[in-house]
C-alpha cells in the first residue's frame, strides 16, 4: 500500500458534532494522509482499537463540548497498554469547560500524555504542518 | 416432468428431497439415518428407497448435495482486535456455513497451539490488520501455525502487504495455504465474499474426502456446500429474490437443532431514527449466528441456564422437579421423542427459550446516551424491528402444532427495550424441511427454488 501517514481521528466521549470532524477528514486527506475517521461518540477503546489494526501513526482526538478533559484522561496509558507505544497524540477543540487560560490547559493535558495539544479555533493547517514535523 | 434431487447428508439424518422443474414443486421428501461411519451410500439408499415408496423410482437428472456430516465443516479463526479483524474473520466463517470452533485474537500463544491442535480444525483463516495496517501480528500468528503439526488448509485473509509473508512461512513449513482479499481491507469495512468462496472451495477440494463423503459424491452432479450455507443462500434468495420475481424482503430465519441454535438475518438493520449513531462492525445483509449452548437435547442445559430455571417451569407448567428430572433424560438420552404429554410441554419451554436466547443474541441493542446536547441513541448490530416475517425451520420444531406460540418468543419483549427484536411478525413454517434443498437449486434455478419456497412456507398467522 502507500507509504502515506496514517491518523485515526475522531470526537471523543458523549460527544455529537459531526461536522468539524468530517472537514478535517478532508483537510487531513488532502494533505496526503491515510485517514481513518471514526465520526462521533468514540470511545477510548475505539481509537486503540482502529490504530492497532491500521497501525496507524498517530490518533487525533478532537471534543467539542467541554468535557474533554474527563473523556481524555486514561488513553495514553491505555495506548501503552495496547501495545501502541509512543504512538502520536493530538488533542484539539474546546476540550475543557469554560474559559481556561491556555497555557494551563495545554499543560494539563501533555500531562496527560498528549503530545500536542490545540485550543478552540485552530485552523486545521496548523495540525498538518504539526504533523508533518512531528512524522518526519 | 423433470425431476432432480437434493440431498442433504445430516450429521443424524440423511433427507432427500425430490422436485419436479416443470411442474415446479416438491415431489416428496424422505429420511433416513445417515452412515458415515461406515458408508455414507447406504443411509442415502435407505433413504432413496424411502422416497420411491412415496413417489415411485424416477429418473433423476441431477442430484445435488450439502453436508453437515461428521461435526460438519470445523473453523478456527484468528484476527487482530477482536471487535474488528477477529470478529470479521468469525463473520466470514459462519455465513460460509462453518462451525466457528473457537477465534483467536492478538498474538496466538503456544498454549493456543496445543489447544488448535487438540481441536483438529477442518480449516483455518487466518486474518489481521486492514491492508497497508498492522503486519506484526499476522505473521507471528503465521510462525505459530506453522509449528502446529496438523496438515489443516490455511486461508490468509488478512493486511495484503504481509500475505506473501505468512505463505511463505505455512508453505514452507509445508502447509496448504491459499490466499484471498482482507476480510477488512480499510478500517470498518467488512469484505467477507472472497474469503468465503475460498472457503467453499477447500470445502469441496478436500473436506469432502476427509469426511468419507466422495464415495456419495461420485453419484451427484454438483455442489457440496456445507448445510448451513445452503439454508442461508435459500434465506437470501427468498429476501431478494430474483431478477424476474420479487423476494418477501427483511426476514428471520430459526433453526433450532438437538445441539445448536442458528439465527438467519436478510436485513441491512440500519437505525431506525435520525439521532442514532451507529456502533462497530457494518453487518452483512445476510446474516448467521450459531448459539453453540442452545439446543433441544445436547445443549438443552444452556437453554435452561440461559432462559432460567424459573422460565422454564413456568412455560411448561411443570415442577422444578420434574424440570430437572426430564432434562437429566433428554440430555442423556438425546434421541428422546416428545412422546407424552409432559415432554411435549417441557419442549415447548425449550423451544419457545431457545428462540428467545438465539434472536435476543442475534439481534443488535439499542443504548440511551445522555449527551450534554440531549438525548442519543447508540446501536450496535442490526435493528430487526421492522422484520416482519420469521421463518421457522429444524426437525424440532416444524411438526409441533403449537409452533406459532414458541415463535412469538422472537418479539420483542417491552421488559427489555434495548434489544431491537422484531415487533409484528408474520410466522413461516417450513413444513417439508426443505430449505437447505431450495438453497442448492437456488444455484443452478433460482427462479423455481423461489417459487417453491413461496408455496411450501406454510403461514401461521401474525405473531405481536
Amino acid at each position: 500500500m502507500s507509504e502515506k501517514k496514517k491518523l485515526v481521528i475522531g470526537v471523543i466521549g458523549a460527544d455529537v458534532h459531526a461536522v468539524g470532524i468530517q472537514i478535517l477528514n478532508h483537510a487531513f486527506e488532502a494533505a496526503g494522509f491515510d485517514v481513518t475517521n471514526l465520526g462521533v461518540m468514540v470511545s477510548q477503546e475505539e481509537f486503540i482499537a482502529a490504530a492497532t489494526e491500521t497501525a496507524a501513526d498517530a490518533i487525533l482526538v478532537s471534543s467539542l463540548y467541554g468535557h474533554g478533559e474527563l473523556d481524555c484522561r486514561g488513553l495514553r496509558e491505555k495506548c501503552d497498554e495496547a501495545g501502541l507505544k509512543d504512538i502520536l497524540l493530538y488533542v484539539g477543540g474546546n476540550i475543557v469547560v469554560g474559559k481556561q487560560p491556555f497555557n494551563e490547559v495545554e499543560a494539563r493535558f501533555k500531562k496527560m500524555g498528549y503530545n500536542r495539544v490545540f485550543g478552540p479555533g485552530t485552523a486545521p493547517e496548523e495540525t498538518i504542518a504539526a504533523l508533518n514535523e512531528d512524522l518526519k | 416432468m423433470k425431476p432432480i434431487l437434493m440431498i442433504d447428508f445430516g450429521s443424524t439424518n440423511t433427507k432427500v428431497t425430490a422436485v419436479d422443474l416443470d411442474e415446479q414443486k416438491v415431489l416428496g421428501t424422505a429420511a433416513s439415518y445417515t452412515t458415515v461411519q461406515t458408508d455414507v451410500n447406504d443411509g442415502l439408499n435407505n433413504a432413496l428407497k424411502l422416497l420411491s415408496e412415496k413417489i415411485g423410482d424416477l429418473e433423476y437428472e441431477h442430484r445435488y448435495a450439502c453436508s453437515s456430516a461428521a461435526g460438519g465443516l470445523k473453523m478456527i479463526s484468528c484476527g487482530l482486535v477482536p471487535e474488528l479483524t477477529a470478529e470479521a474473520a468469525r463473520q466470514a466463517s459462519l455465513g460460509a456455513g462453518a462451525k466457528v470452533m473457537k477465534v483467536y485474537s492478538y498474538q496466538m500463544t503456544e498454549d493456543d497451539a496445543e489447544e488448535i491442535q487438540q481441536l483438529k480444525p477442518d480449516i483455518f483463516l487466518l486474518t489481521g490488520g486492514t491492508d497497508g495496517g498492522n503486519k506484526e501480528n499476522i505473521i507471528e500468528n503465521a510462525k505459530i501455525l506453522a509449528q502446529i503439526p496438523l496438515d489443516f488448509p490455511i486461508i490468509i485473509a488478512g493486511n495484503r502487504t504481509a500475505a506473501r509473508t505468512c505463505e511463505k512461512i505455512l508453505t514452507e513449513a509445508g502447509k496448504n495455504v491459499k490466499v484471498c482479499e482482507n476480510v477488512m481491507p480499510k478500517f470498518n469495512q467488512l469484505n467477507i465474499g472472497p474469503a468465503q468462496d475460498v472457503i467453499r472451495e477447500v470445502f469441496l477440494d478436500r473436506i469432502i474426502k476427509a469426511k468419507g463423503l466422495s464415495k456419495a459424491s461420485q453419484l451427484i452432479s454438483g455442489i457440496m456446500m456445507p448445510t448451513p450455507a445452503a439454508v442461508l443462500a435459500a434465506m437470501e434468495l427468498l429476501s431478494k429474490g430474483t431478477e424476474n420475481q420479487p423476494g418477501w424482503g427483511e426476514l428471520v430465519a430459526v433453526d433450532v437443532g438437538g445441539a445448536t441454535t442458528d439465527i438467519y438475518s436478510m436485513t441491512e438493520g440500519l437505525p431506525e431514527r435520525t439521532n442514532t449513531v451507529l456502533k462497530g462492525l457494518p453487518e452483512p445483509y445476510a446474516k448467521r449466528t450459531v448459539e453453540g449452548d442452545i439446543g433441544m437435547r445436547y445443549s438443552a442445559n444452556g437453554i435452561v441456564e440461559a432462559g432460567g430455571l424459573a422460565n422454564v417451569c413456568r412455560l411448561s407448567g411443570l415442577s422444578e422437579d420434574r424440570v430437572c428430572e426430564l432434562m437429566e433424560l433428554i440430555t442423556t438420552h438425546t434421541d428422546t421423542m416428545p412422546t407424552t404429554e409432559e415432554l411435549r410441554n417441557l419442549d415447548f419451554a425449550l423451544a419457545s427459550l431457545a428462540i428467545k436466547t438465539g434472536v435476543t443474541r442475534h439481534a443488535g441493542t439499542l443504548e440511551k446516551v445522555y449527551t450534554p446536547l440531549g438525548e442519543a441513541y447508540a446501536q450496535t448490530g442490526k435493528d430487526l424491528s421492522r422484520v416482519d416475517k420469521v421463518v421457522i425451520t429444524g426437525g424440532s420444531l416444524i411438526h409441533v402444532d403449537t409452533v406459532d406460540k414458541i415463535a412469538a418468543h422472537a418479539l420483542y419483549d417491552m421488559k427489555e427495550p434495548g434489544s431491537l427484536k422484531p415487533q409484528r411478525f408474520e410466522v413461516l413454517v417450513d413444513k417439508q424441511y426443505i430449505l437447505s434443498a431450495m438453497g442448492l437449486l437456488s444455484q443452478y434455478e433460482p427462479d423455481i427454488a423461489l417459487n417453491i419456497m413461496k408455496k411450501e412456507l406454510k403461514s401461521y398467522g401474525i405473531a405481536e
